[in-house]
């Protein structure tokens, strides 16, 4: 920008937090053309050219993808580069250039043309495959299309540019990331995207902040505009004005402080300082956040949701399709354990249209509900599950119990799903841990009753506290009525918590309150055994945990338990908060969940 | 088995492959053990078998076929565990062919099953 420029309004735009991290600096747009292809006849004489054109571009093409392949080994290590090797791996396939080669001299026509149309079979086939992975493929085979097709145009592919840029794309595909990030990368926005794809993935390994799903991104940015990117929050300002980048400079100054203090935390257990060992696991929906987990130093998976599996979805994906995903789960995180939570779904899954909407879905048909009306669907889950359980570090959780028959059926056709692997002679975990979850009032009062059935029990908070306050906290009008430090939540907490404990089973919680550092010191007091939370927070909890002993973490819980409002029981956390952490980033600050 | 695959409807797939006809053929139906099914490891592993030898080697999957030697064609079965596929291999080293591959389909591809 010019100084004879005007400054330019500064623009906030809001999307999902991808690779953590705070940057700023110019925007450069990298944007592909999708290629536009003719279909043109070649004269006979020309058709050798033709073809020699086309095997100098697949050569330029292997050669370029080699050295991705190669540098994602480098920087990612050899597991995490195959996602380069189907690439290279087409690319090499014989059978694919000898037909297309044998077409352009039948057919008379432009490699660019036979190229496209050749690969394109392919990936039609693969985009219908029922089976995600294939579907994935789908998106290698059109990145290889698009190589091939860019290097016979002779278009070289952008990899150098020039100082520090925010990569600015619609849409990033993971080689382009990669072969990016050989320059000084700042971090990477695009408009589409979610935390799970390759591109997410990779910025997070290489330590690139970034942030996706930023609709309409790219027309309010030109080439060379200073661009700020809070990888944390998930937030990107076009144009920030002195005091943006003032206040960003701060939080970034207090994130990376924290995270120094942080980082020699990981090999360290949640334990307090006289000798209380709690178990801090993690919350998961997808396998790509397995890494991340494994990085932050947790004790295991506390909470799978198994229904992270029907996203996107028509059909419930069959038994094998859940082994696949779970056995990758199971065996990724081995020796850890693992809890499965079977599938939590409201009833609308089920629902065609001309099938009436419940009136009130979280009264209505939901989480195990569902599951125990449709047996062959539960049946089929819990096979799968069943089978992932060989290696004895997997747990079985149900959703939604609220009375002790529900608990016990669900129990008999985990039975009949033994049964059933064991007459095709499978292997699994015939005393396979067996919990349910307590998010209804109902359950929390007799949780005595459903404790002596099960392993282990998990608060999930979330619902536990809409029902037992009647408040939805969707509901912007009564939103503020849902208190996590409600003293009737508290009380009730530690009622689960005590009962739970009397009947010897382990007692978790898997809702966000596990996640929140201000309940950290109460819920280690009331005596939760286990954490499970968002993988986001872990670190900051187990430094919480290991701050506090638990003979005077029970002192503060028995006085907040004396608290008759919201209010006072918050102000008293965040006074207890700033004596034994005070490090801990605040409020707004805080780690986005 | 022989009207069976007279009866695989022609799809793109199909079209995209000219090969010889087949006289003498062998012909076998596997089924995919390992766990992960066949994906891009053992799909490689499967196809750098088969350029070994001069053999034709096609696979059928629910009416697809496609050549054995293709990595991208390959990739388009989808082939998952418990998957059956149809082999054919002609030429003149056909048996040698049919027997390695077929060991490989009956190791899982050393995969876990």
């Amino acid at each position: 920008m010019t100084p004879t420029e005007p400054t330019r309004q500064e623009v906030v735009f809001r999307g999902i937090a991808a690779s953590a991290g705070i940057v700023w600096g110019p925007a450069y747009i990298f944007q592909k053309q999708t290629p536009v292809i003719s279909e043109n006849s070649v004269e006979a004489g020309h058709l050798d050219a033709e073809i020699h054109r086309l095997r100098s571009a697949v050569d330029r093409s292997r050669k370029e993808l080699a050295k991705i392949y190669e540098f994602a080994k480098q920087k990612l290590g050899d597991h995490q580069a195959k996602i380069f090797e189907a690439q290279l791996m087409i690319l090499e396939d014989l059978v694919l250039f000898e037909a297309i080669v044998k077409r352009i001299l039948a057919e008379q026509k432009n490699a660019e043309y036979i190229v496209h149309d050749e690969i394109e079979k392919y990936r039609r086939v693969m985009v219908a495959a029922t089976d995600e992975y294939t579907r994935e493929r789908a998106l290698d085979v059109e990145d290889v299309r698009n190589r091939i097709l860019r290097n016979l145009r002779d278009e070289k592919l952008i990899s150098r540019l020039d100082g520090s840029p925010v990569i600015v794309a619609p849409n990033l595909a993971a080689a382009d990331a990669l072969i990016l990030s050989r320059n000084t990368i700042l971090a990477y926005v695009t408009e589409v995207g979610g935390v799970t794809s390759h591109m997410a993935l990779l910025a997070r390994a290489l330590k690139i902040p970034a942030v996706v799903g930023l609709r309409q991104l790219t027309s309010a940015v030109h080439n060379g505009d200073r661009i700020l990117v809070d990888g944390y929050a998930g937030v990107v300002v076009v144009n920030p004005s002195p005091d943006t980048i003032k206040m960003y400079e701060e939080k970034r100054e207090r994130y990376r402080e924290f995270e120094e203090r942080l980082a020699g935390l990981r090999d360290l257990p949640a334990e307090t300082p006289d000798g209380r060992r709690v178990e801090l696991s993690a919350n998961v929906e997808l396998a790509e956040e397995l890494e991340f987990i494994k990085l932050q130093g947790a004790d295991g998976i506390g909470l799978y949701r198994s229904e992270s599996l029907l996203l996107g979805r028509e059909v419930f994906p069959n038994e094998e399709e859940q082994y696949r995903e779970y056995r990758m789960l199971v065996d990724t995180m081995y020796p850890k354990r693992v809890v499965i939570r079977t599938f939590d779904i409201g009833g609308d899954k089920f629902m065609t249209s001309q099938t009436s909407r419940e009136n009130n879905p979280f009264l209505g048909w939901r989480g195990i509900r569902v599951m125990l009306d449709r047996p062959e669907i539960f049946l089929e889950q819990l096979r799968a599950i069943l089978r992932v359980s060989d290696r004895r570090t997997v747990s079985i959780m149900f959703p939604m119990i609220s009375n002790i028959k529900e608990l016990r059926r669900a129990k008999e056709l985990v039975e009949d799903a033994k049964g059933q692997l064991r007459s095709r002679g499978l292997a699994f975990d015939d005393r396979v841990r067996i919990g349910t979850m307590i998010e209804v009032p109902a359950a929390a009062v007799i949780v005595e009753d459903l404790a002596r059935e099960v392993d282990f029990i998990s608060i999930g908070t979330n619902d536990l506290i809409q029902y037992l306050l009647a408040v939805d906290r969707g509901n912007d009008i009564v939103s503020g009525l849902y208190q996590e430090f409600h003293p009737a939540v508290v009380r009730f907490l530690r009622r689960i918590i005590e009962r739970g404990k009397e009947s010897r089973v382990r007692v978790a919680m898997c809702g966000e309150m596990a996640g929140d550092p201000l309940a950290t010191i109460l819920l280690l007091g009331l005596g939760l055994d286990e954490f499970s939370v968002v993988p986001k927070v872990l670190p900051e909890i187990k430094k919480i945990i290991r701050t506090v002993k638990y003979r005077d973490a029970k002192k503060i819980a028995k006085k907040a338990l004396t608290m008759v409002t919201e209010d006072e029981m918050k102000n008293y956390l965040a006074d207890v908060m700033k004596k034994y952490s005070p490090d801990i980033p605040r409020e707004e600050e805080r780690i986005q969940k | 088995m022989i009207g069976y695959w007279v009866e695989i409807p022609r799809t793109n797939i199909r079209q995209a492959f000219t090969h010889s006809h087949f006289l003498g053929m062998i012909e076998r139906e596997v089924v995919i053990k390992n766990r992960a099914g066949l994906h891009t490891r053992p799909a490689a592993t499967l196809v750098k078998l088969a350029a070994k030898f001069k053999a034709d080697f096609l696979i059928a999957k629910d009416g697809f076929e496609i050549n054995g030697k293709s990595i991208i064609g390959v990739m388009t079965l989808a082939a998952e565990q418990g998957a059956k596929l149809l082999l054919r291999f002609s030429g003149p080293d056909e048996e040698e062919a049919a027997e390695a591959i077929l060991q490989l389909f009956d190791r899982a591809f050393d995969e876990p099953t």
